[in-house]
């Protein structure tokens, strides 16, 4: 493509040096940088900050959503401690709420009801809180797909996709602690099937309970010990890892999407200051002001139709907040037979599997995700360039088939809703959706690859024979066909940059003396793996299988000349040769 | 006084002091026990009108007797009061055979027509009579106790707000919205398709007024954190901050994002 003269360095032939104002105001303020500068040495990083530029998309603002959300979480936390008492001791309420006059509760929870009813702001700061805190989590996992489908976390962002990883995992455990905190059924019946949890560890389980429960559940002393981890401990993490986490950003600078004038080596957009600054500023008043609209309008967690904590009562549709979902889906989903006793122990794999064992098993598969991926390229060059997701259809249809496991396990978390909404039986819906743990994620895995592989072929016929007009064209001789138009080199562009991989060629026989290669059921398993990931690949369209189909077509296009399974034949013959990249 | 004393060994004393406690228990008694017994006596009129309308809607299932067949459970004892819930919320006569009877909101019978085959029912076996509007109306009651025995008793499958639960192969416990008082009462002494009976010593009348007060209260409530989202707990809950709070974060990133350049 470089031979064009649509490449990166010709766009940018006529652009003008930017202009900067200058004004007496200006002036001031360089006296006050100065001055600081003298003091603090701030002046040559900052600079080197605001002069970051970064690229224009809006799926790169799902990030900022998530960074906004935790930043609304932080502010209107501080606000409900001003109030929230962490105690379990117990009181008699009085407050404004008649339903509950008069009934035994925690400190923890009539603290609760007092910032819902008696303190003025007090139920919408709440219901802020607990909206962000919702919507973090979604923006994380959105953001986090966003990265996964184009690649972005390649070198030399993999440290980054595992700090990512880490700050979701943390993020879960925050906001669990935070769902248990105000003491309500809700919360006691989580804490409760928290304290389940622990005991189905074999052997170490009821060790395990005591020591976080301080004693036999439910104890005083939970309450304030999830308050230290909830307001202090996991934040503080959080907050520093998430430093670390945009610091790499700058560090590495943003991937941008393919497209004219935008290579591995350069970064199209604008810089912070002014027009990241202004944009990403406003942005958070906007997320800011979703979210206080949502608090204002929609009801979150009433604690108080809940009513108080007692391990007597438990209420149907007793389910974690969504980002839990799945793990109690799990839990809803394992057969019981997984319940055992042996060596006079009981062994609950049933609770364990998906209370214990889920969540750090998907975070670490999720974590190595981008090695495995290097190993079976075998690449090591570093990508600035993010990949369409139907241009790595593997890759995709992976990313697909989790995210489907996942949904199934998250769906099942609903199912007594499912049942009473639906009016099916909530035996039938646990059956089917124990069978579509195992066959959905593998539908799922064929249906997007197959889906990937035809947008491609897509794009390479549109490149190769351009756009049908719709205009038909009948020639002297009688004949007729339809006139193509070929794509603008702009949006040709899009569509022609990006690498194919080819499976690696790895099989090492023995050597002469026929001694196998230490390596050889390795580079076997690596060699299968890259079949897996590439065998079926679509190549990119070279300049020269370009110029050749315009040559065939002289301006429309040169199918319609032959019959349409001629074509095919074109398209395989391509595939198997590797296209010399430009 | 002295009188009384010196007959206290007269032979008659002792029958009569086992009289005076007969007559003060039984006073007591009358005048303190839960008044259950139906308002209006069953008259002998009314028993055959009753007779004729079992004959006629439910005795296909209920059998000639109401003695039961393959397709429906004998009546002997069921009393007034489930007559009352069943034909009264419309689920009997069910209108085709399915896991639970649901509640229709038209309810085709009048009340007179109920009531007659109600004292139809109550006149083969005692059972739980239609219960007094004293403790169904859910004046006078305790809302806070109400909630709490709600919370205990119930909620494990009407849900913490009453709004209806699942339960195995299709069967639900019933959403408890607008109700009134005395279906839930009645429910509660009769145990209906998959419900447990709640009688009187499980919770007192008085108990279940405070439930039902408890009910309606929440009939009642402004919802006061803003919409209740049916009142599910977190699953509808994260159901709207994926559909509409990204939804609405999407739609702003992408007009952000085309805005700049």
């Amino acid at each position: 493509m470089s031979s064009t003269p649509y490449d990166a360095d010709g766009l940018r032939r006529g652009d003008k040096a930017p202009e900067t104002p200058y004004s007496p105001g200006m002036k001031k303020i360089g006296g006050v940088a100065g001055w600081l500068d003298d003091r603090t040495g701030a002046a040559k990083p900052i600079g080197y900050l605001m002069k970051k530029v970064f690229p224009d998309h809006w799926s790169f603002m799902l990030g900022e959503v998530a960074m906004y959300s935790m930043i609304i979480c932080l502010l209107s936390g501080t606000f409900l401690t001003f109030w929230f008492v962490p105690s379990a001791g117990q009181v008699v309420y009085d407050g404004s709420y008649v339903p509950l006059k008069g009934i035994t509760m925690s400190e923890a929870y009539r603290s609760t009801l007092d910032i819902s009813f008696d303190i003025r702001g007090g139920l919408l700061i709440r219901q802020i809180h607990h909206w962000a805190a919702l919507l973090f989590i979604v923006a994380l996992s959105v953001h986090m797909l966003r990265v996964f489908f184009t690649g972005a976390f390649r070198k030399p962002r993999e440290l980054n996709w595992v700090i990512g990883c880490i700050l979701s995992m943390l993020a879960l455990v925050e906001g669990f602690a935070g769902y248990s905190l105000p003491d309500d059924l809700l919360s006691g019946t989580g804490l409760r099937a928290a304290e389940g949890f622990m005991r189905s560890v074999p052997v170490l389980g009821s060790y395990i309970s005591y020591f976080v429960f301080n004693g036999p559940f439910p104890g005083e002393s939970i309450i304030p010990r999830l308050y230290s981890v909830h307001v202090l401990l996991l934040p503080a993490i959080l907050v520093g890892l998430f430093t670390v986490h945009i610091g790499l950003v700058f560090v590495h600078k943003h991937t941008q999407y393919p497209g004219p004038g935008r290579t591995n080596n350069n970064v199209v957009g604008f810089p912070v200051m002014p027009v990241y600054a202004a944009k990403a500023g406003g942005f958070f008043f906007i997320v800011f002001g979703v979210v206080a609209l949502i608090s204002g309008l929609v009801t979150i967690n009433p604690i108080w139709a809940y009513g108080p904590y007692d391990p007597s009562p438990v209420t149907a549709g007793s389910q974690p907040d969504w980002y839990m979902g799945f793990a109690d889906g799990a839990l809803r989903l394992l057969p019981g037979w997984l319940e055992f006793e042996a060596f006079g122990f009981t062994f609950s794999f049933n609770v364990m599997i998906g209370a214990i064992l889920l969540i750090p098993v998907m975070y670490t598969l999720m974590a190595l995700y981008p090695f495995l991926e290097a190993w079976v390229t075998g690449d090591k060059r570093e990508h600035h360039l993010l990949d369409r997701p139907r241009n790595r259809p593997t890759r995709t249809a992976l990313g697909v088939a989790a995210l489907t496991m996942y949904g199934v396990l998250m769906f099942a978390a609903g199912n007594d809703l499912m049942a009473i909404k639906l009016h099916l039986s909530i035996n039938d819906i646990t059956h089917i959706l124990r069978a579509a743990f195992f066959i959905a994620p593998v539908i799922a895995f064929w249906v997007t690859k197959r889906i990937c592989l035809s947008l491609q072929r897509k794009d390479r016929d549109l490149v190769l024979h351009g756009r049908e007009t719709g205009r038909i064209i009948r020639t002297a001789d009688g004949k007729f066909f339809e006139q193509h138009e070929p794509l603008d080199p702009y949006a040709r562009w899009n569509l022609v940059d990006y690498d194919t991989d080819q499976p690696l060629q790895l099989e090492a026989p023995a050597d002469e003396n026929g001694v196998a290669s230490p390596t050889a059921r390795k580079d076997r398993v690596r060699a299968a793996l890259s079949r897996f990931y590439f065998d079926d690949s679509v190549p990119a369209v070279t300049p020269a299988e370009l110029a050749a189909a315009h040559h065939d077509g002289h301006g429309h296009e040169a199918i319609e000349g032959a019959p349409a399974d001629e074509d095919r034949p074109a398209l395989e013959s391509s595939r198997r040769e590797a296209p010399p990249r430009p | 006084m002295n009188a009384l004393a010196a007959r206290r060994r007269h032979p008659a004393a002792i029958a009569l002091l086992i009289l005076l406690g007969l007559v003060v228990t039984g006073v007591g008694y009358s005048v303190l026990a839960p008044k259950t017994a139906s308002a209006t006596t069953a008259s002998a009129s009314q028993v055959e009108e009753g007779k004729k309308l079992f004959l006629a809607n439910c005795a296909t299932c209920h059998g000639l007797q109401a003695q039961g067949t393959k397709a429906g459970p004998s009546l002997a004892g069921v009393g007034a009061a489930a007559v009352d819930f069943q034909m009264g919320t419309g689920r009997m006569p069910m209108a085709a055979p399915a896991v639970q009877a649901p509640r229709v909101n038209e309810v085709r019978f009048t009340q007179e027509q109920i009531d007659a085959v109600a004292a139809y029912i109550a006149s083969l076996a005692p059972g739980p009579a239609i219960p007094s509007p004293e403790y169904t109306s859910g004046e006078n009651a305790n809302v806070a106790l109400g909630a709490e025995l709600f919370r205990v008793n119930c909620a494990m499958c009407h849900n913490f707000a009453g709004s209806g639960g699942a339960l195995t192969r299709g069967k639900y416990a019933p959403n408890l919205r607008d109700i009134e008082g005395k279906h839930i009462y009645e429910a509660m002494v009769t145990g209906p398709q998959s419900m447990p009976v709640f009688n009187d010593d499980n919770i007192s009348p008085e108990g279940k007024n405070d439930i039902i007060a408890y009910l309606h209260a929440v009939d009642k409530q402004e919802n006061r954190g803003g919409m209740a989202l049916g009142n599910l707990g977190p699953v509808s809950e994260g159901l709207f901050i994926w559909v509409f709070g990204l939804g609405i974060m999407i739609a702003f990133a992408v007009w952000l994002g085309r805005k700049a350049a």
